[in-house]
């Protein structure tokens, strides 16, 4: 028997997770064009930093995690200072050679793809190296609630305010701040934006420090209620992939409303025929929807907008 | 051709004609050097059992195959597919599965052609969603991995007693043991490929044991590499290294693009499939972890790595970065192959074989030779 609460309550779950294990990466893809195989590696640098500061710092979780997602925002411009444009080996090269010896990976899908999954094999095993198959976990906060014969984690129903709250933030912050029409412009045109004066060099530094941040965080959030092991992006590569892609162009938009309908269909089939099923469903559908939506939910309603605006 | 001219070489004699079969502005390496050195590299396999481990090696050449599929696909015709491990797998399994159930030598020569059907099958019917549906660029990528991940998701919980195709239980993360040995033929007229070694005798040197199913291998495998290098200098590879540079440009032109994407995509899987199908004749043994996420990128680095529009690159790379990352058993083995990739995809983002081609043309004296640097360069030529 489906319990409606139930129900209920597994969509909050599965809708935090997409949405979550989503952001950072759609925000990174949609301003950038930047593909980042290593996202899942970025959220278990935030999930490793969180758990690390409880257990040997003992800081308290929160502030924790606060500074997961600021150690991988600045690991973020690190790799985007680095790898993404080479701004500081072309710097290095310009000085000794006298020419660039990096070309930036912006806008080259494929590249930036296999360079940033070099990159996720080096942290991976990187981490492997220096804290073992484990580290120690922490608690999962806060306790359960029971509700007749079901009992459920009151720390994932928080989780689920959590990335409605980061979703609203981020929203806001791309729509009313001077930050988020300096990235949108840069979005939108590149060289009309540097033409009135926004730097859009550093804007992608920032955006890219902003999505590796969020990825950060999202691992410094879900850090006690998953196992704290080298190979733990795995598990939110997929999801976050599928949640892009399915979302289209528009990234707050996009991601929120694919992490409702995927949201929706892994919690509805996990609940009727066991997570194994309710893990294919959810690939079935995105293959299904990249078929015949290959723009994506928001592309889909961006074509009825004009397709409206036309017949008027 | 002004290649042909260039050299000089308007009337060639047969072999000449024969010759430029394999040559062409979308491979490297034409001159009479390149053939020789080519040579020199095919005979140093056939001996290298004598002195090495032949049976290692035969693993990565058959992994070289898979790794030119991916060239086909990605590095000729600009599909990048994360999924060319679905059809590699697809292909072992189906072997598997129709070998175990026929186990007589008509059996599992059927098996080995079910095999390749099953993997260019496969790739038909995604490619055909894809292509047909208007899916593009990133999104095709996207796709194939996901498709990736399905299949690892899928096979990985097929462990029950309820998942068995005949006599043949996939076994879930277990796998799927006791494939039949490789034999070829019908009753009567077959031959045994596996772990049956034939004694030669070598006067001079000595004797020593030579392993069937190693040659081949390397049969299909500079076959693969000569066919696939006639291919590509066709008409048809022009039309493929036309679709790769700008699609909507040789749409124009009254090709069918979408056609030559599915073609090309179904070819790769078929040859996908069969290097499925090889690997898990030598490993009489197939399980779940040919779908992965590590092992389905390691043909795109490989190809990356490589050179990916180039065929000799994917095939140098795979030997040589499988044979690096087999002897590097330490914890820094991938922490190093991720640095190499890395550092080839910024530094050289054509690969490493295209770039010490052009070195050896551009040190090399006689300028008629060095018609392989005037091919003309795509990317230069359609920029706007």
């Amino acid at each position: 028997m489906v319990n409606g609460i139930n129900l209920a309550l597994q969509f909050l779950d599965s809708f935090a997770f997409i949405v979550l294990a989503a952001a950072g990466l759609a925000i990174i893809f949609g301003i950038m064009g930047v593909i980042n195989l290593a996202h899942g590696e970025f959220i278990l640098i935030g999930a490793y930093t969180a758990t690390l500061a409880v257990t040997q710092l003992g800081l308290p979780l929160v502030v924790a995690m606060l500074v997961g997602g600021l150690v991988t925002g600045l690991f973020g411009i690190l790799t985007e200072r680095v790898i993404i444009s080479g701004a500081w080996p072309n710097y290095i090269s310009q000085q000794t050679l006298g020419r660039d010896i990096i070309e930036p990976l912006y806008d080259r899908l494929a590249d930036s793809m296999v360079a940033t999954f070099g990159l996720s094999l080096i942290l991976t095993q990187g981490a492997r190296i220096r804290f073992g198959n484990s580290i120690d976990q922490i608690a999962t906060p806060f306790g359960a609630i029971s509700y007749g014969a079901f009992s459920y984690s009151t720390y994932r129903i928080v989780l689920a305010g959590v990335s409605i709250g980061l979703l609203l933030a981020t929203y806001y912050l791309f729509t009313r701040t001077d930050f988020g029409m300096r990235a949108r412009a840069t979005i939108q045109d590149k060289e009309t934006a540097q033409a009135m004066g926004v730097n859009t060099d550093r804007m992608y530094m920032l955006t890219f420090g902003f999505g590796s941040a969020l990825a950060g965080l999202t691992g410094a959030l879900f850090a006690p209620v998953i196992t704290m092991q080298p190979t733990l992006g795995d598990q939110f590569l997929v999801e976050a992939f599928v949640a892009v892609v399915v979302g289209g162009p528009s990234v707050v938009l996009g991601t929120a409303l694919s992490g409702g309908v995927l949201g929706a269909i892994l919690a509805t089939f996990s609940n009727l025929y066991g997570t194994f099923i309710g893990r294919i469903a959810l690939l079935v559908a995105a293959l299904i929807a990249l078929r015949f939506l290959p723009d994506g939910i928001t592309g889909f309603i961006e074509q009825l907008r004009k397709r409206r605006q036309e017949s008027d | 051709m002004s290649k042909n001219s260039a050299n000089g070489e308007e009337n060639r004699s047969l072999p000449g004609r024969f010759r430029s079969r394999f040559e062409g502005p979308n491979t490297i390496g034409e001159s009479r050097g390149f053939w020789v050195g080519f040579a020199v590299a095919v005979a140093a396999l056939v001996v290298y059992p004598a002195f090495g481990d032949g049976s290692q090696l035969s693993l990565f050449m058959v992994l070289a195959l898979l790794g030119l599929s991916l060239s086909v696909v990605w590095g000729y015709s600009g599909v990048l597919s994360f999924g060319q491990v679905v059809f590699f797998g697809i292909g072992a399994y189906t072997f598997g599965v129709v070998s175990i159930n026929y186990a007589t030598p008509g059996g599992i020569t059927a098996a080995v052609v079910a095999g390749i059907v099953g993997g260019g099958l496969s790739a038909a019917i995604l490619g055909y969603f894809m292509f047909y549906g208007g899916v593009r660029d990133v999104y095709v990528t996207i796709i194939t991995l996901v498709s990736t991940i399905v299949m690892h998701t899928f096979m990985a919980q097929t462990a029950g007693s309820e998942w068995a195709i005949g006599e043949a239980a996939l076994g879930g993360f277990n796998g799927m043991p006791d494939i039949p040995v490789l034999t070829l033929g019908v009753e009567g007229a077959s031959y045994q490929f596996m772990y049956n070694p034939f004694p030669m005798r070598v006067i001079g040197i000595g004797s020593f044991e030579i392993s069937p199913f190693y040659y081949l291998v390397l049969l299909l495998l500079v076959g693969t590499y000569l066919g696939l290098r006639v291919l590509v200098n066709s008409d048809y590879g022009r039309v493929m290294v036309a679709v790769r540079e700008d699609e909507d440009r040789t749409e124009m032109f009254g090709y069918n693009v979408t056609r030559v994407k599915f073609v090309v995509f179904t070819l790769g899987g078929a040859l996908a499939g069969l290097s499925g199908v090889l690997y898990a004749a030598r490993n009489v043994y197939i399980d779940p972890t040919v779908f992965s996420l590590l092992f389905a990128t390691l043909p795109v680095i490989w190809v990356s790595i490589g050179g990916r529009k180039s065929l000799l690159g994917a095939v140098v790379a795979t030997l040589a970065i499988e044979y690096l990352r087999i002897s590097m058993a330490g914890e820094l083995a991938l922490v190093l192959l991720g640095t190499l990739l890395l550092v080839t995809i910024l530094v050289l983002p054509s690969g490493f074989v295209p770039w010490l081609h052009d070195q050896i043309v551009e040190t090399r004296l006689s300028p008629g030779e060095a018609s392989g640097a005037d091919a003309p360069d795509a990317p230069s030529e359609v920029s706007d």
